[in-house]
């Protein structure tokens, strides 16, 4: 039920895109399956060393000393680092254009600095001949700590009398601000309309309390760099990241080093889902072969991608709405806080702002904490904050359907935002397709279809703003009229098909004459990291414009060698024509007489891309729970979801389903677990449960095309709406199948049992 | 760390009581790989059975009895479609272990002797009533399987010996195994619980005689011999299976740790017990009508 967008953005009026919503094959696709792709870790450098990072064994201790002399003297040592090697950062250097990370939480992050936060935080790094040798190292340095109380538990932070992580830490956003220094980094507040008076006009109010555990991106490819410094000290990086302009800025920032000393080469990535938005390793492998003078490799093993790597955030969040008999609803208001790790800043902002999105209510009042505890400091994950606000805020909205006996979708049509609906955070939505995406749901099959015993179906919708931002593209037309389109942009889903065809669309050439390269920090205009569902839109849009000022330079050198003015040439499908005496040159032409028109064709676009689309999806799902056992299996799935316009359907649907797979692992079985000292018991994929392939049902997908008139093809983000509904959908459907709800995550199956066992009791 | 791989009993033997050092046998190598790279220490010398040709066969008997090699991959143990009629339980429990890519190489022996508590070919092994051939230079012994592991990770067998392959017996008509885990996955994953039963009927549905084994709730595979006397002389009604699960629940030993409380695993392992049973039973019983 794909709908047919106008054409937009195409050069001739009136002529449907030919490209644009076709499945062509990827250009990395053979390298990809073949093996021949390279990856963070497939860098070799003739002499190059391999580097090891030494990892606290506590959650939070005081360092008392670190002797590195015995590890030095073991033959094919070559170099040891600590928090000494790295630069002071001062309080003015502690940001980019006042923008998060804080540069000093960075650099205690990568080497700790007179505390450890978390276990498997790094204290120092290795490098040595080869990787045996740099373990045996590892085991011969020798730290002396003063182990402080821990606290991994979010509530238990939040006490008063919690261990404190940073004896400094003044909560902000209160004033007057806090004498004493406590966990709770920040207060947030957002408030929209009078939710007293909201609520005192519901003739319904339904408030509970959910909790979600902090869940890991599960990148297949661990965090892996090379880094090779010259005599001049000129700097190379090769790493698999989202962005290979942010690894040269964190990098010039924590190591005090200009930019144009570093250059960044992005290697294909295996997975980053937000979770490759920052550094760890890059920084010590820089230093390491600074220190040594060889070539640097360093690699994360799957342990320390769990220990030491970004989660998202697990939460607390208390959440209450107020509706009228009639389903309206009339106000929301709550608490949400957030787990933010070892270093301030969670995504609770976005929690807040995102909660309650897809709905026109009228008063919303949302606090938010941001709140440090002895775990890995979180980093973004797809849509970050928004699943877990959406997941309460879904259960809730899905009782108040049950309350009422009202069809879950008919309430969500009744109190959708639409266009010109202000949102409680501010902004007032624009050419958006929430209603669209809860009428496709209702009409498809899917939605009613019979439901067997133990059964049930769970509906929920989720929002994401999507964000454009700094992007460049270049395009160079080869001597036989292909092309080649360089992006800064890594391609994490299918980004160089969609680049080429968005190019190949625009000069009316075939797809398959476009090449799509991703540039080094060197070699292409600065551009924005991989992340918040904006290449296809942002660097879409650049590519597009490049395109665009292609065709104009072909116009003018084709109307030099006819002698025409230029104005007099139209560009057709690939053919600048000269209408008035029925000639047409082919781009090839032009691309071959290139020296006579002046020289080499190229063209490029650096642009702050504006104007990005929201996006909203509506997904319904179905599960049957094991009454006896509390096995939740997850039947039949449904994501609908408004794109935009699909440049390539099939990454589109790819992107959905990889949302959904992971919102479904986060619903069900995916949690962090700690001993007692505040150690990972389950740093490995065997008890961090992912699903697997056998535990999904195909994800089935719904495109809804309501274009975005800011891009020129129509194109809104989608890679990060697909995980938001799904944790919500999940539990709606449980607590339907079930006759129990649950309001924390995982759904597991000893949680279920217990919850049904419960409940059992109680009706007895 | 030195690798053979021999290719008849006497050079297995012989490399497994000549090594100075610690030796190890090798199958599928699905645990040990993992253990290695997960810092156990490794032995001096690895000895590969997957080239010995009578830790490979799987054939039937003339008496009705089954030998089953004990370095058969599970791909091969699946695809063998008369033990999977004779022994539809048991081929399910290997059929259970990992992914695909896990089935071309694990092994009964490996499953067996890694001598995990969770293992979930071991249970269909105990209720089956399988035994294993043990070799070494010094000769060859019989033990039933039950026997074999002592505590977690150690088994009853010198470092010279070698499981080479399992005896089931010959099958009664009318009899028939099943076995079902607990896994919060569907694969990739260790069973919180496992329970294997295996039953004959008489002409007339009476169980004649029974079978049961636990997995994952204590410190060795459980042969639950008090619960599979329950069933006797019943057709598994409701009210036995009501006693059945009591009893089960009783032997069930199980600790709390990060993969299920004990609780949980005692309650479902009830559950499955006599989910087991039920299966079982009607296999069984299907034998009684063609
Ligand atoms: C991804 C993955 C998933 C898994 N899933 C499951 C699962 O679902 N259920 C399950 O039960 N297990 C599972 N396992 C564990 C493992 O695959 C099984 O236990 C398998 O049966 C081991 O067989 P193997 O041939 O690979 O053993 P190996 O690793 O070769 O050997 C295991 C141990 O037994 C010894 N040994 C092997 N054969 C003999 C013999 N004939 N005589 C004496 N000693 C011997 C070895 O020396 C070693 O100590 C999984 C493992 C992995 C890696």
């Amino acid at each position: 039920m794909t709908k047919k967008s106008a054409a937009i953005g195409n050069e001739a009026p009136g002529m449907a895109p030919t490209i644009i919503g076709t499945r062509p094959v990827r250009p990395d696709g053979i390298d990809k399956v073949t093996g021949r792709a390279r990856f963070g870790a497939d860098v070799n450098l003739p002499g190059s060393l391999v580097g090891a990072v030494f990892r606290s064994p506590h959650a939070h201790a005081r360092i008392l000393n670190i002797d590195i002399s015995k590890a030095q003297a073991l033959p094919g040592v070559k170099a040891i680092i600590t928090a000494e090697d790295l630069p002071v950062i001062s309080e003015d250097m502690a940001l980019i254009n006042n923008q998060p990370p804080d540069f000093r939480d960075l650099s205690a992050n990568v080497l700790a600095r007179g505390k450890v936060l978390y276990e498997g935080h790094a204290i120092a790094a290795i490098a040595a001949i080869d990787e045996q040798t740099a373990h045996q190292a590892l085991l011969l340095i020798d730290v002396e700590y003063a182990v402080l109380q821990h606290v991994v538990d979010l509530h238990q932070a939040m006490e008063p009398d919690a261990p404190l992580l940073h004896e400094h830490l003044i909560t902000k956003g209160i004033t007057p601000a806090p004498k004493k220094p406590s966990n709770i980094a920040s207060r947030y507040e957002q408030v929209h309309g009078d939710v007293e008076a909201g609520f005192a006009g519901a003739d319904i109010v339904i408030s509970e309390e959910f909790t979600t555990q902090p869940v890991h991106q599960a990148y297949i490819e661990p965090h892996a760099c090379m880094a090779q410094v010259a005599a001049d000290g000129q700097t190379d990086i090769w790493c698999s990241s989202q962005g290979q302009f942010m690894v040269r800025a964190y990098c010039a920032r924590l190591l005090d080093m200009p930019l144009s000393k570093i250059r960044v080469i992005p290697l294909e990535i295996g997975g980053g889902f937000g979770g490759k938005t920052t550094v760890y390793l890059e920084p010590l492998a820089v230093l390491l072969a600074r220190k040594s003078g060889k070539p640097v490799r360093m690699q994360m093993n799957r342990s320390e991608v769990f220990k030491a790597t970004g989660p998202t955030s697990g939460t607390f969040i208390s959440l209450k709405i107020g509706a009228r008999k009639d389903g309206t609803l009339v106000a929301a208001q709550g608490i949400l806080c957030y787990q933010a790790g070892a270093f301030p800043g969670s995504p609770v902002r976005l929690g807040c702002m995102t909660a309650f999105a897809p709905y026109n209510i009228p008063n919303v009042k949302l606090i938010g904490y941001d709140v440090v505890v002895n775990r890995p400091k979180s980093a973004a994950y797809r849509a970050p904050g928004a699943p877990m606000a959406s997941f309460a805020a879904e259960c809730l909205i899905d009782m108040l359907a049950q309350k009422l006996e009202m069809d879950p979708v008919a309430l969500r049509l009744l109190n959708a935002a639409d266009d010109g609906t202000q949102t409680a955070y501010g902004v007032t939505f624009k050419h958006i397709g929430y209603r669209q995406t809860l009428e496709a749901a209702r009409q498809h099959p899917h939605y009613s279809a019979p439901l067997g015993p133990n059964q049930g179906r769970g509906v929920a919708s989720g929002f994401w703003f999507n964000i454009g931002g700094p992007s460049s593209a270049a395009i160079n037309i080869n001597e036989d009229g292909t092309a080649v389109v360089t992006t800064g942009n890594p391609d994490i889903g299918g980004s160089r098909a969609a680049m080429a065809m968005m190019a190949a669309e625009t000069l009316g050439i075939p797809y398959d004459r476009v090449q799509v390269l991703i540039g080094n920090t060197n070699a292409v205009s600065y551009s924005d990291l991989t992340g918040g569902s904006r290449v296809t839109f942002a660097v879409g849009m650049a590519v597009t414009q490049a395109a665009q000022a292609v065709i104009e330079d072909m116009k003018r050198r084709a109307a030099l060698l006819w002698s025409v003015e230029p104005a007099e040439v139209e560009w057709l499908t690939g053919n600048a024509v000269l209408v008035a005496e029925q000639k047409q040159l082919s781009l090839a032409d032009i691309a071959g007489q290139a020296a006579r028109t002046g020289g080499p064709i190229a063209a490029q676009a650096n642009i702050n891309a504006q104007g990005a689309g929201p996006g909203f999806a509506t997904h319904i799902c179905d599960v049957e729970v094991d009454p006896e056992t509390g096995h939740v299996k997850v039947l039949r799935y449904t994501a609908v979801q408004d794109v935009g316009k699909a440049i390539h359907p099939s990454y589109v649907e790819g992107q959905m389903q990889g949302g959904v797979a992971q919102g479904i692992g986060w619903a069900l079985n995916e949690a962090y677990l700690y001993d007692e000292n505040g150690r990972m018991l389950n740093p490995g994929f065997l008890d961090y449960r992912v699903p697997v392939a056998s535990d999904l049902p195909m994800i089935d997908t719904v495109l809804v095309e309501v274009p975005n008139p800011r891009h020129p093809f129509g194109v809104k983000g989608v890679g990060e709406v697909p995980i938001i509904p799904p944790l919500g959908a999940v539990a709606n459907a449980v607590a339907r199948a079930t006759g129990v709800r649950l309001f924390d995550l995982p759904m597991s199956p000893p949680s279920v049992h217990k919850a049904i066992k419960k409940a059992a009791r109680r009706r007895r | 760390m030195e690798y053979c791989a021999p290719e008849t009993l006497a050079e297995v033997c012989a490399a497994l009581s000549n090594a100075d050092g610690p030796v190890r046998v090798l199958a599928g190598g699905t645990d040990l790989l993992a253990r290695f790279a997960s810092g156990m220490p490794r032995p001096s010398m690895l000895v590969d059975i997957k080239k010995l040709a009578p830790a490979r066969v799987i054939r039937q008997l003339p008496d009705g009895s089954f030998e089953i090699g004990a370095a058969c991959p599970g791909i091969h143990i699946r695809a063998d479609k008369l033990l999977g009629k004779y022994w539809p339980g048991l081929s399910e429990a290997m059929d259970l272990i990992g992914s695909v890519q896990i089935q071309g190489r694990a092994t009964l022996g490996g499953n067996l002797c890694n001598a995990s508590p969770a293992a979930d070919a071991v249970p269909a092994l105990i209720a089956a009533r399988a035994h294993c051939r043990i070799v070494s230079v010094a000769g060859q012994r019989e033990v039933p399987v039950e026997e074999v592991i002592i505590s977690p990770g150690r088994t009853c067998l010198r470092q010279d010996e070698f499981i080479v392959s399992f005896i089931l017996p010959a099958r009664a008509s009318r009899s028939a195994d099943a076995y079902l885990r607990m896994t919060p996955r569907t694969e990739m994953d260790i069973a919180i619980a496992g329970v294997a039963v295996n039953l004959t009927l008489d002409d007339s549905g009476v169980i004649t005689d029974s079978h049961v084994a636990l997995g994952a709730v204590g410190p060795v595979p459980v042969f639950a011999v008090a619960a599979s006397r329950i069933l006797l002389g019943s057709s598994l009604d409701e009210e036995v299976l009501q006693r059945f699960r009591r009893q089960v629940s009783v032997m069930c030993r199980p600790i709390s740790d990060k993969r299920s409380t004990a609780e949980y695993r005692t309650d479902v392992t009830a559950v499955l017990a006599a989910r087991a049973a039920r299966i079982a039973y009607d296999r069984a019983a299907a034998d009684i009508a063609s």
